[in-house]
């Protein structure tokens, strides 16, 4: 859309916008340029100079049983909690949209979990799920040694994993009511009048209006799951037992800042970023074909 | 609704009920611990009947994390970012839609790609640039030979230095620079028909005056949705402030949870524990709250 009235002033247009523009060559543009070029050199993190090597460090990171085990604990992590995130967060907006008693009271009390902060909600629920105090300490009452996230990797995995859908069950549920509430009533009603009960109309006619909130939140969650991860693993399980729940974040940060492996770190930064806007793209494509129902 | 079908609207009820327990289980759970000794604490299965040290427990939290000064810090950081956002974003959007010269839709895709990579992604190179945050020019003047040719006229060596490490700045300017608020911004101002924007110019205003006096006045609802989100996204940052505030002085309340976490050795007390995660979780909470409608709206919004 193109406004009619527009100002003609150059400068003045440049300079509403310089503060951005700066901050961000700064802060976003000159940083990801350097990965770029960290990623194809070998630095002394104390400086010395920095030697081209090519595509050494990728080969590297590529050989590399760890990066690949991170990799695929990211791909378990974020598929997980996406599929239950985005699964309980469906099934409550559909049965809220329905608008039976205490409706409003559920429709803020589910948005509450997006509030908390990752790493705080990782703390709560290192109490809650730990294997000898809190509440589900009491199945280890029952069968002895059968929890512990401590020391069992699969455990911890399933710790962080409950604890960050928890979170976004919140957020996903704040979307799927509003595109829920943006179907036209007469389509639902049509539909009972046809003789269809409920459960029929939410999956014929709500669910397939919600593809593209569908996608749209399922490419949300995959990239927050690589990023919002990062306070919860660090506060649950710093990345173990055994790099079980070492997230790919997370080991940009201990590589980069423990280990101070600069090249290595921006590398896996460098992969990280492609993963991102690859599924960016495959968000906006899906946006292009948005459903319209008005 | 439409029909009657109670037996399909107990079951949603009844899954309903579940839902709430699961949402509401962890608050819970987390105030309840907070008010026990430690003894009880780590009773298993942990009774659910609240104990009376819940003050003493928030006064040891208080103490142990340093509460006190990391929460003003908290409040003050959150604030700048989301205030920054706010006013930055709303001037941004403004010269994207208002304006007519070359280059516009560059302009546009310029601010816009930064919707795609996160901080958490570019955290390495962005650390760096935050020990000195006017690298960039420094090496934009190397490259150019501008530095040499100053220090061939004037003898004067230009060395350029602004460290952001342990500082406000360093903790709030990098959050800012993303698009998010922008792209809200514009889509208002879409909304807004031309005929303001020619009738305040045939009145003689120019751009400032229309911006200052009409275009503000009406994004006042999205201002308030946008800060809202931008607080509480700000005051649950957890990965750049732990990276850049290495000095106490400038820590936040959220990377104090660390501190919280109970040793491995000794009896845990998860009732201190859960009373500083109580303290630090509560204010974004209280916002999302008072300000649901908001939260929703600017979520929704800047997200689409």
């Amino acid at each position: 859309m193109e406004k009619r009235a527009t100002f003609s002033s150059t400068t003045i247009g440049l300079l509403f916008a310089l503060p951005m523009l700066v901050l961000i060559f700064v802060f976003f543009y000159w940083p990801s340029g350097q990965a770029l070029y960290w990623a194809f050199t070998l630095e002394q993190p104390w400086g010395g100079g920095n030697q081209w090597v090519g595509f050494q460090n990728f080969r590297q990171l590529l050989s590399d049983p760890i990066y690949w085990n991170s990799i695929s604990r990211s791909m378990v992590f974020g598929l997980g909690s996406t599929a239950i995130a985005m699964g309980v967060a469906l099934a409550l907006a559909l049965f809220t949209d329905r608008e039976m008693r205490g409706h409003s009271f559920y429709r803020s009390v589910f948005v509450w979990p997006y509030a908390i902060a990752a790493p705080a909600l990782g703390l709560a629920f290192r109490f809650i799920l730990a294997p000898e105090a809190g509440l589900l300490s009491v199945v280890n009452h029952v069968w002895p040694g059968i929890w512990n996230p401590a020391l069992n990797g699969n455990d911890a995995m399933l710790a962080v994993i409950i604890a960050f859908s928890w979170k976004y069950i919140g957020y996903n549920f704040i979307f799927f009511l509003s595109a829920l509430q943006g179907i036209p009533r007469s389509l639902i009603e049509a539909a009972a009048m046809d003789g269809s009960g409920p459960a029929r109309r939410m999956w014929d006619i709500q669910l397939p209006l919600l593809t593209p909130t569908l996608f749209f939140l399922l490419v949300i969650n995959i990239t927050e799951s690589f990023q919002d991860s990062f306070g919860i693993v660090d506060i649950m399980t710093q990345g173990g037992p055994a790099r079980a729940t070492e997230l790919m974040v997370y080991k940009i940060y201990f590589d980069g800042f423990k280990g101070l492996d600069y090249s290595g770190a921006a590398a896996q930064s460098i992969i990280l970023m492609g993963l991102v806007i690859l599924l960016t793209f495959v968000q906006f494509r899906f946006i292009e074909r948005r459903v319209h129902y008005k | 609704m439409v029909e009657r079908t109670p037996i399909f609207n107990a079951i949603c009820q009844i899954l309903l009920l579940v839902g709430l327990v699961v949402a509401l289980l962890p608050f819970a759970i987390v105030i309840i611990a907070a008010t026990h000794d430690i003894r009880t604490v780590n009773i298993v299965p942990m009774p659910l009947v609240p104990g009376r040290e819940f003050l003493a427990n928030i006064a040891e939290a208080w103490h142990r994390a340093d509460l006190g000064h990391k929460l003003v810090n908290s409040i003050l950081f959150a604030t700048a970012v989301a205030g920054g956002k706010v006013i930055l974003s709303a001037m941004a959007a403004f010269s994207i839609v208002y304006f007519r010269f070359p280059g516009r839709s560059v302009l546009f895709w310029v601010i816009f790609i930064t919707l795609m990579l996160p901080l958490e992604v570019r955290i390495v190179p962005t650390y760096a640039v935050a020990a000195n945050a006017l690298a960039p020019f420094q090496a934009i003047l190397d490259v150019t030979g501008l530095s040499w040719l100053i220090a061939q006229v004037s003898g004067v060596q230009i060395k350029l230095q602004w460290g952001l490490l342990n500082s406000y700045p360093g903790l709030v300017l990098p959050l800012v620079a993303t698009a998010t608020g922008t792209f809200l911004y514009r889509q208002f101002y879409l909304t807004i028909p031309d005929e303001l924007a020619e009738a305040s110019k045939m009145d003689g205003s120019g751009p400032l005056r229309f911006f200052v006096d009409i275009l503000l006045p009406l994004s006042r609802p999205n201002m308030i949705a946008l800060f809202t989100i931008m607080f509480v996204w700000a005051w649950n940052q957890y990965l750049w402030p732990l990276l850049v505030t290495t000095d106490p002085n400038f820590g936040i309340a959220v990377t104090q949870l660390k501190t919280l976490i109970p040793s491995e050795f000794g009896l845990p007390d998860w009732n201190v524990a859960m009373a500083g995660t109580l303290l630090i979780m509560a204010p974004p909470l209280i916002l999302v709250m008072l300000m649901q409608r908001w939260f929703v709206r600017g979520l929704i919004s800047t997200e689409k």
